[in-house]
């Protein structure tokens, strides 16, 4: 805040106002290492990764900063034996996308919102299986990245509802002075 | 915290993005350029987590049998006229696994029989999914009193799972038998034909270059063939399957998708070790 004289916030509200920064980077980082547990699904880490990411870029971009997508990137790649930068590149794409376009979508009603995501989850596992051949250089199958990509907008509603209701609470508690 | 202009400031967030993204493809190449480098970064974050997964283990445990039991319940009926059935075929089994086992003794008796040491193995549990959207592998939690060398064989309580790639010091990855770049050399049991099991990262791995003339049995016993000095021959891998468009697959007897405990056996055995993307091989004293 540039240019408006504010009183001194206290030690709780500092504090508070870290928690908050940092919750939307955190919490994904948990998700994804729990996603990681042995869970029978294959590929459950990026479908994790990446709602969490692209709701977090349209409605809260300021606590998604791009360099948090990179590390989320580095730890998705890490976390599973995909080719290291892979996730990287891919996530940094459809973060870049949901910002460029968070003012149309946040406008937007649900449904929309989850039919673009949907064409994000496409889109971005298309990109990594792209990538993932040309580094590999051969063909992996293409029903990984399909399963990949129905994975991850089957499970966009899940994290959207409990993801919009803590932004909810977020803004409530900025919002009371 | 440095002042900046607001003109600056701006110019700097909106130059972040596409130096990061430069640096993620430059993340990129030094993976493909040095792959010791993540194997390295990926083993000692599991090696950091794997305490962690270690105490997740037990109540994702208690939520997955409760969810299995719930399912178990549902076809209870069933299960039981299975079983008796099964149980009825097995009896049958015993009596002339005994008649076979006293009669194996007799035999023995009359020769100059030296058995086989029994191999030692570990038990170690499955902590975490290791592999991904295009790889077949699992994550375990090694305790650190344990020795654990890579290429030792991973078999759960029914049959062979994998192979050891990577180890660490609390954590060890075993790529799974499905995963594409899993190459197995087994032996049809019965015919004792030699062929190639080949991940596809499909539930059932793929059988390929059998000898010509001697096409798989459906049914047939898949187990582990000594050839490549990689494998002990006879460890029980699966049985043939034909699919309906004539590909010939092997449905293992491991459960790949539901591990929860694997045994680690130490053969001796170094042979081809996994290819160079996903593990480079350690080098070895030359005998």
């Amino acid at each position: 805040m540039v240019g408006r004289p504010e009183p001194s916030p206290g030690l709780l509200r500092r504090l508070d106002d870290i928690a908050r920064a940092a919750f939307p980077a955190t919490g994904t980082v948990l998700l994804m290492v729990i996603a990681a547990g042995p869970s029978g699904v294959p590929g459950l880490v990026p479908a994790a990764a990446l709602p969490c990411i692209v709701f977090w870029s349209v409605f809260r971009p300021g606590a998604m900063p791009p360099p948090a997508v990179f590390l989320l990137g580095l730890l998705q790649d890490l976390l599973t034996l995909a080719p290291l930068g892979t996730g990287v590149v891919t996530l940094l794409v459809a973060h870049a996308l949901a910002v460029a376009w968070r003012r149309f979508l946040v406008r937007q009603s649900f449904m929309f919102v989850w039919l673009a995501f949907c064409g994000f989850s496409a889109a971005t596992a298309a990109l990594g299986w792209l990538l993932t051949a040309l580094l590999a250089w051969n063909l992996p199958a293409f029903a990984s990245a399909m399963h990949q990509a129905a994975l991850s907008a089957g499970l966009y509603p899940a994290f959207a509802f409990v993801l919009s209701r803590i932004h909810g609470v977020m803004r409530r508690a900025e919002e009371t002075p | 915290m440095i002042r900046l202009s607001i003109p600056l400031r701006q110019a700097l967030a909106r130059l972040s993005l596409p130096v990061l993204i430069a640096a993620a493809f430059g993340t990129m190449l030094l993976g493909k350029a040095d792959a010791l480098l993540a194997e390295r970064a990926r083993i000692a974050l599991a090696d950091a987590l794997a305490p962690f997964y270690a105490a997740f283990a037990e109540p994702a445990r208690a939520v997955r049998e409760t969810v299995e039991e719930f399912q178990q319940l549902l076809v209870l009926r069933e299960e039981n006229a299975r079983l008796r059935e099964e149980n009825e075929r097995l009896r049958r089994w015993q009596a002339a696994a005994l008649a076979l086992e006293m009669e194996n003794a007799q035999l023995r008796r009359h020769l100059d029989f030296v058995p086989e040491r029994a191999p030692a193995f570990h038990t170690a549990r499955v902590v975490a999914d290791g592999g991904g959207v295009y790889a077949r592998a699992v994550l375990l939690s090694i305790p650190p009193e344990i020795q654990v060398r890579r290429g030792q064989i991973a078999l759960d309580e029914r049959g062979f799972v994998g192979r050891v790639t990577e180890v660490g010091s609390r954590s060890a990855r075993v790529l799974l038998a499905t995963d594409m770049n899993s190459r197995i050399p087994v032996t049809l049991e019965g015919s004792r034909v030699r062929a190639m099991m080949v991940g596809t990262n499909g539930a059932r791995p793929r059988l390929q270059h059998w000898s010509e003339g001697s096409r798989p049995a459906e049914g047939e016993r898949v187990v582990t063939s000594a050839e490549g000095v990689a494998f002990p021959a006879g460890l029980p891998v699966g049985v043939v399957r034909w699919t309906e468009g004539g590909v010939a697959e092997v449905e293992l007897f491991a459960r790949a998708d539901r591990l929860d405990m694997v045994r680690l056996f130490d053969f001796g055995l170094g042979g081809i070790l996994p290819p160079e993307a996903i593990a480079r091989p350690e080098p070895r004293p030359r005998r």
